[in-house]
């Protein structure tokens, strides 16, 4: 097994709204899509985001451009008018997606 | 070429400006470039952040000739003459909490321009702070269980579509100040003025939508919020070109920048801003169109040139979202610095000091501690990734974060870093401190027959 950091095979953008926030992630590769899909799960994203208090992921499929869209809920803790942090858009919260390790030699789905 | 007066021509649209805090110069090459191209060309400046306009309702409150973006004047100045020359219409929504004032304001730099012809339209009715459409209404999904107390209101703006922006355009305007509008109306407008397209034409209105909302951002097209040096490397920050969209009659869509210019459009600079705060991509809700995107074929003709295709339209909401900004209490937030040895655990000791002084003194509120340095912005509210991270850097910087609901608690709570000056670990520096009145923003939905948006044309006898 061979884990490596997700930026190695993707990009990816936040956005928010309100308490919510989305995460475009792009492949680099298409043909790295079909790991990803297997690896990124909707429950790995959620345990991820477990210690702000997200509640809910959905993860949308866009294999036409070698993306994912992932819309976490209730994970800004107030979102940029309510929260104690200092990033309360949830900008640099792309980056700890793309820190999560995935399996490079895993047979993908 | 004026819009409209050959519906089969080639559309421009730029955008000079993608949010209110964007570089005041960006505008100047993408208005060059949509003149040089001689075409049929319009420019958008999307300024209006929800903060924004709930500042700029209470500016308005204390000066009635206030309540718009203080940077339009700055922004426009050097743009609005050679536009209106060109036959290229601007179109903002600088006017924010109240489109009226900033038109007479432009309408007074028109003067100082020697631009008397300079026709200024301001669209209103999306400000219904104070109305009947305030009552009863439904929150959005994201808002569910929020209740609306029509007292607390600061502002009440509802996101209205492309109409108004297009009858001002067909009405003649070198101009289009709105206060309140969905972004990629902006872009939108434009092309129902010149196009003609009906308002039932779901696939177009989708495909206008799309190039909307990848222009409505800016530089976020062009090579902004995207480098990562040596993943994702961007040429010329600097100097970042802003977008211009090449639309077609038939709806299809190009996306480039001006020649010259800083930056790179590529299929993944395209790809981050196409989902940028996007929730389901089969259904973006607008004013004008629900769109899909799931079915679009991304495609790079030419450096810095990318075609858009596939983008699918579905009837219109019957409700438009209103943002609610209602008091949000204070926020009291400090730093203090410390480094070299044993820098953490002063840091640290410093944080555990400041929390039995806020106990001590009986503030309510809830705080928040960084160590900015070792984990700050990933965290949660109650620092379980700073606990679990033994990392130990020679340079760190603490930081309180205290919200409550009145003013002096939060000074008070600011304050105490301050005190660690004295009273704190050794060498601790550089502290700052930062008081902020805070608003707090809902979503509703509100019923389209509760609107009555309205464009009303001014010249230059309405100046400021």
């Amino acid at each position: 097994m061979s884990t490596i950091a997700l930026h190695r095979l993707a990009h990816a953008r936040a956005g928010d709204k309100g308490n919510r926030l989305n995460l475009a992630l792009v492949a680099h590769r298409a043909e790295d899509w079909p790991l990803l899909a297997a690896q990124v799960t909707e429950a790995r994203v959620l345990a991820l985001f477990a210690h702000r208090g997200a509640t809910a992921v959905r993860r949308h499929d866009l294999p036409g451009l070698q993306a994912f869209n992932f819309v976490v809920e209730d994970v800004l803790q107030g979102g940029v008018n309510g929260a104690l942090n200092l990033d309360g858009h949830g900008k640099t919260l792309s980056f700890l997606l793309l820190g999560l390790e995935v399996d490079q030699d895993a047979p993908p789905g | 070429m004026s819009l409209g007066s050959d519906p089969t021509a080639l559309l421009r649209i730029g955008c000079g400006s993608g949010f209110s805090g964007d570089r005041l110069d960006a505008p100047g090459p993408v208005a060059d470039a949509l003149i040089a191209a001689g075409g049929p060309a319009a420019l958008m400046l999307e300024v209006l952040g929800e903060r924004t306009l709930a500042l700029a309702q209470r500016e308005r409150l204390q000066r009635p000739d206030a309540g718009y973006e203080p940077a339009l004047l700055d922004l426009l100045r050097p743009i609005l003459g050679r536009c209106a020359a060109a036959g290229v219409p601007i179109i903002t929504n600088g006017g924010a909490a109240n489109p009226r004032g900033a038109a007479r304001a432009v309408l007074g730099l028109a003067r100082e321009l020697g631009l008397p012809a300079l026709r200024v339209a301001v669209v209103e009715g999306d400000d219904i702070r104070g109305t009947d459409a305030l009552s009863d209404l439904d929150p959005w999904e994201g808002d569910a269980g929020a209740v609306l107390v029509p007292e607390q209101v600061i502002a009440a703006n509802v996101y209205l579509g492309a109409a108004p922006i297009a009858e001002a355009l067909r009405q003649g305007a070198d101009l289009v100040i709105t206060g309140r509008c969905s972004d990629p109306a902006l872009a939108l407008g434009p092309m129902l003025a010149h196009f003609g397209w009906s308002a039932t034409d779901w696939d177009r209105l989708a495909a206008g939508t799309m190039a909307g909302h990848l222009l409505e951002c800016g530089s976020q097209l062009t090579g902004g919020y995207f480098a990562d040096p040596g993943v994702k490397d961007i040429p010329g920050m600097a100097t970042l070109g802003f977008p211009i969209a090449e639309i077609g009659a038939d709806g299809a869509v190009l996306v480039t920048k001006p020649d010259g210019t800083g930056g790179r459009v590529d299929r993944r600079t395209v790809t981050e801003q196409l989902l940028y705060e996007l929730h389901d991509p089969a259904a973006y809700l607008t004013p004008d169109v629900v769109l899909d995107v799931t079915g679009v074929h991304i495609t790079e003709e030419a450096p810095d040139r990318v075609r858009l295709s596939g983008a699918r339209g579905r009837p219109r909401p019957d409700t438009l979202k209103a943002t609610v900004s209602l008091p949000g209490g204070w926020l009291g937030e400090g730093e203090i610095s410390y480094a070299g040895p044993n820098a953490r655990a002063r840091a640290e000791l410093a944080g555990r000091t400041l929390r039995e002084r806020l106990r001590h003194l009986g503030l309510e509120g809830q705080s928040r501690l960084d160590l900015i340095g070792v984990v700050s912005v990933f965290d949660g509210d109650g620092g379980a990734l700073r606990e679990a991270e033994a990392a130990a850097p020679a340079d760190v910087r603490l930081r309180l974060a205290f919200a409550s609901e009145g003013r002096a608690a939060a000074e008070r709570a600011a304050r105490e870093v301050l005190s660690l000056y004295c009273c704190g670990p050794a060498g601790g520096g550089g502290v700052r401190t930062r008081v902020t009145d805070r608003i707090r923003t809902l979503s509703f939905l509100v019923p389209r027959d509760r609107l009555a948006p309205r464009v009303s044309m001014l010249s230059l006898e309405d100046a400021a």
